[in-house]
């Protein structure tokens, strides 16, 4: 019977919570709109991979072989030679005004010390302001000229050693199978989070909340019937966002899509709880706002999503461990890019239902039917 | 008699601040019970307390028979409370209000039809059922707010300022319906900042800085023997240019206390005045009882010497 008035009561709870978002419908639009709009920004503009890098050349030689050189460079893809020029300062000048990011300069003696089988060099300036440009750069340019010595010393014969490598689940390595997977989970945390926070946050400032709390209405009931219609947009945020990825980004999903909202429920009851947490601790939703971006932050940097775990310290790699978006990131991309099922994420499955729980439970305790 | 509420020396704590001290209220059931104080008092924080919202310090306090402190839950379903500031979803209609707290009640669907059509029938609310919350005038949103208080039939009523910021028109509506609720047994805990709504209730009390200074029938308080001392008269002087009088009333050693009222001033003169120097001969002065603004005027300045 109180079960019966319990469910009766969480029920109107998340009955008005659906008018709420039906009635605000500025909310709803940017809670979907926005991570749409993100989708196609990181999806269209952002290629991690260096290709086309702006190069200025001073080929002081202009012998056949230093053309040859240049062809390599130009035939590598990554790097575009803008122009020509004719003294050191120029290639200096090139640089500095950032026309360049590249400067290649082949000396006089090129071919001279080639032909008399000496050492020649060559000189190739990076800017090394965008550290990952410059990094590739060198390493492409080590490569080609590395390649062009052999040349030199093999002739007509083949290399000895030659490397296949081959790039499984992302084949071409685009930067939108990377990305998107990770946005998906990213903006189902902003959501989660943001719209629970807001919605008891907006009810603290009304003083609705406080009328609540004076009827037999458990704080788990209104918790529970508020967490509802949010669980609900969130899965069909997250689903939208994966149907766009396969067929505008052309991303397959190698996996089975149901597996992933699986995984992905505990993450969302995570982000809820969260969202709650900070509901309770928060009296304005300006200060709210604050809070949560202040969770997202280090959820965008350290989980992976655009820097790799690994390649972080050890101590930043422990953090990451403990952050729910960490696991889901991981999970997300195992599903949609290796085609990964529950025999490899069962680990991932139990770390975000045990950070549900503890959150829930947490947020429960703090939000207790009392004020203060 | 039984009482709807008992409170014995209730106090409520914010760590070294005590917002309400020693409070004991006995108010039987079916009764008015008006409670004032300036604002920042203690009102709001002791209606919280008799809720359960706020956990007392010290003291007991009994609700319709049950114990705050244990039996919240059961307090809670059986209280009205309307807070001081219009706290219902604004971007809900009238009846989308009405039918989340009649969900939050538990009322059967059946329960709720008949409920709301009483309360609608009984607030003239009909016409403004589809409107937006936030559309509605001050007056009708705090008779939606009455009725969504008034559901689940409950047998005690805290209105928290209730009248605050609506006209006089829409007020005096609402008090009509507040007695016509007493009338049916059903008590009422008001707070209000009106000495005519004071005037009106079976009992109040003032409350000063978390002390409650008062509490009685309006006449009691009239005749309590602090407000009207041995050896003074309470006088009202009615005519022309009072203020010009006032002045030179205070001036007079005799004169304890003077406040305008409209055409007519309401002085505490020691027994026997003479008035007779004041040049006030063509104006008629006659004995009075004080009012209860007299009263609470009285005990908050008694409370600061």
């Amino acid at each position: 019977m109180s079960f019966r008035a319990s469910l009766q009561r969480i029920y109107s709870v998340a009955r008005k919570e659906i008018v709420h978002i039906r009635r605000d419908p500025m909310t709803l639009f940017f809670a979907l709109a926005l991570p749409v709009v993100e989708l196609f920004l990181l999806g269209f503009a952002i290629d991690t991979n260096v290709r086309h890098i702006r190069t200025v050349v001073y080929d002081a030689a202009m012998t056949q072989e230093s053309e040859v050189l240049l062809r390599s460079f130009v035939n590598s893809e990554d790097f575009d030679i803008k122009g020509y020029v004719y003294t050191d300062a120029e290639l200096h000048d090139w640089i500095i005004a950032g026309k360049a990011k590249v400067a290649i300069k082949i000396p006089e003696d090129y071919s001279r010390r080639l032909q008399a089988g000496q050492q020649a060099q060559i000189l190739i300036m990076v800017d090394g302001t965008e550290s990952s440009t410059a990094g590739e750069a060198v390493n492409v340019a080590n490569a080609i000229t590395l390649r062009e010595s052999l040349r030199q010393v093999l002739r007509d014969r083949p290399l000895p050693i030659e490397s296949r490598p081959r790039i499984l689940f992302n084949p071409d390595t685009r930067s939108p199978n990377f990305f998107i997977p990770g946005l998906m989970v990213v903006m189902c945390q902003m959501m989660a989070t943001m719209l629970t926070t807001n919605s008891i946050v907006k009810e603290k400032e009304l003083g609705t909340l406080e009328q609540l709390f004076m009827t037999p209405v458990l704080a788990r009931e209104v918790m529970l019937g508020k967490m509802g219609p949010y669980i609900v947009l969130t899965f069909l945020e997250f689903t939208a966002i994966a149907v766009l990825m396969r067929i505008v980004f052309q991303v397959p999903i190698h996996g089975s899509f149901v597996t992933l909202l699986l995984i992905v429920l505990p993450f969302v009851l995570t982000m809820l709880g969260t969202g709650l947490f900070i509901s309770a601790r928060s009296s304005s939703r300006d200060a709210a706002s604050q809070l949560v971006i202040g969770t997202v932050m280090p959820s965008v940097f350290l989980s992976g999503y655009v820097f790799p775990v690994d390649s972080m310290p050890l101590v930043f790699r422990y953090i990451a461990k403990c952050i729910p978006t960490t696991w889901m990131i991981d999970a997300c991309r195992g599903v949609i890019l290796r085609g990964a099922g529950w025999s490899e994420l069962w680990t991932h499955s139990l770390v975000l239902w045990c950070m549900a729980i503890a959150t829930l439970v947490l947020a429960t305790i703090r939000f207790r039917k009392k004020l203060t | 008699m039984s009482l709807a509420i008992d409170v014995q020396g209730g106090t409520i704590r914010f760590g070294s601040f005590t917002a309400v001290n020693r409070v004991s209220i006995q108010v039987p059931k079916g009764e008015v019970f008006g409670l004032l104080g300036p604002n920042g008092s203690g009102k709001t924080t002791l209606i919280r307390g008799l809720c359960g919202l706020l956990a007392f310090s010290e003291g007991h306090a009994t609700i319709l028979g049950h114990d705050v402190a244990k039996q919240a839950d059961l307090v809670r379903q059986s209280i009205g409370y309307m807070s001081q500031k219009f706290s219902l979803y604004a971007d809900l209609t009238a009846t989308e209000n009405m039918d989340f707290y009649s969900g939050i009640y538990g009322l059967s669907p059946a329960r709720q039809k008949e409920r709301q059509a009483e309360l609608i029938a009984l607030t003239g609310l009909s016409p403004y059922l589809d409107r937006r919350t936030d559309k509605l005038s001050g007056g009708w949103k705090q008779r939606l707010a009455l009725v969504c208080a008034l559901l689940h039939e409950p047998r005690l009523i805290f209105l928290d300022e209730p009248t605050a910021g609506i006209d006089p028109v829409a007020r005096r509506d609402l008090w009509d319906l507040l007695f016509r609720l007493a009338a049916q047994g059903v008590t009422l805990f008001v707070t209000t900042h009106y000495m005519d709504e004071a005037e009106r209730c079976n009992r109040v009390g003032y409350i000063h800085m978390g002390n409650l200074l008062a509490f009685g029938t309006p006449d009691e308080l009239k005749r309590l023997p602090n407000i009207t001392p041995p050896g003074t008269l309470r006088i009202e002087i009615a005519g022309q240019d009072t203020a010009g009088v006032l002045a030179r009333l205070k001036r007079h050693p005799g004169v304890r206390e003077a406040t305008i009222f409209g055409q007519a001033i309401h002085a505490l003169v020691d027994a026997p005045c003479d008035l007779q120097s004041l040049g006030i001969e063509h104006l008629a002065v006659h004995q009075t009882e004080p009012s209860l603004e007299d009263v609470f005027v009285t005990l908050a300045r008694q409370q600061a010497d």
